[in-house]
């Protein structure tokens, strides 16, 4: 099961959950995902050791998407 | 999939990106400032010893300068990653749960241990904390420390670095460009003014 996750003031939320196979809780899962970037959100998966991708679109195949603030120089 | 490009460039199009040879440039200009501010208070503290011996009680207050000024800068080094801000330990639990996830079991165990993130990457062995994060060159012989936040003040700790740490793994350089450096020098000078549980994670960063 895929996941969609905010990491936000509770520790992280789960958004969203789907399989590749589902198609309408995929696509409940793009609206949210919508929603999050609308909000300021951005969207990254990790992908193993040492490595992650920023998205811009759900990617069905994905195991978790996680949603972030993004940072700055402090 | 946006592999290496992180969003946050955008909002620091001015900046020259923070690169190997970005770093190497600035490590010199730092050794070379920290010489320029302690060589000629060490040189008039030994003149005024040997050409004016009543003269002491200034001369040791002029080695005081030139040992004080390196100290703080240091310390201001270090201070990048030490704990900040609100710690919201309700929800933390949650955050370290997540964190955990995204690091291997050594790594882990270092970041409950010492607050630190140890990632290793292309430009050294990184050190992330909650406000900012620590980069140890490949040559072990020096350390930048770098300021950088999240924008959301409110997260867990945990929440705060897993930010950070996404953020680096996106993309490094990215990380580094739109991070404030704010030290270069020498790890003894880091080590000695980060809090004792933190030292660990630079001697590991360093191994």
């Amino acid at each position: 099961m895929a996941r969609l996750i905010r990491m936000d003031g509770t520790g992280h939320t789960t958004l969203a959950e789907w399989t590749a196979e589902d198609d309408a809780r995929f696509q409940r899962a793009v609206v949210e995902f919508g929603d999050q970037l609308g909000l300021g959100y951005i969207g990254t998966v990790p992908e193993g050791k040492g490595k992650a991708s920023h998205v811009r679109e759900l990617p069905r195949d994905a195991e978790l998407v996680v949603m972030r603030r993004p940072i700055a120089g402090g | 999939m946006e592999a290496g490009v992180l969003p946050e460039l955008a909002s620091v199009p001015w900046r020259e990106p923070t690169d190997a040879r970005w770093l190497r440039r600035y490590g010199r200009i730092w050794h070379a400032w920290t010489l320029l501010y302690t060589v000629p208070f060490v040189a008039a503290g030994v003149a005024m010893v040997i050409l004016a011996p009543i003269a002491i009680p200034v001369a040791l207050a002029v080695f005081a300068h030139a040992w004080i000024i390196p100290e703080l800068y240091a310390f201001r080094g270090a201070s990048v990653v030490r704990p900040k801000g609100p710690r919201n330990e309700r929800a933390e639990p949650v955050a370290q749960g997540l964190l955990g996830d995204l690091l291997d079991h050594e790594e882990r165990e270092l970041q409950r241990e010492t607050g630190l993130a140890l990632e290793p990457g292309e430009l050294g062995t990184w050190l992330v904390g909650e406000c900012g994060a620590l980069l140890v060159a490949p040559d072990g012989r020096r350390v930048h420390c770098f300021c950088v936040r999240v924008t959301e003040p409110e997260l867990p700790p945990s929440d705060r670095v897993a930010h950070l740490l996404l953020a680096l793994r996106t993309d490094e350089e990215g990380f580094a460009t739109v991070a404030n450096h704010a030290f270069a020098g020498a790890p003894w000078r880091v080590r000695r003014r980060l809090p004792v549980r933190m030292r660990p994670a630079l001697d590991a960063a360093r191994a």
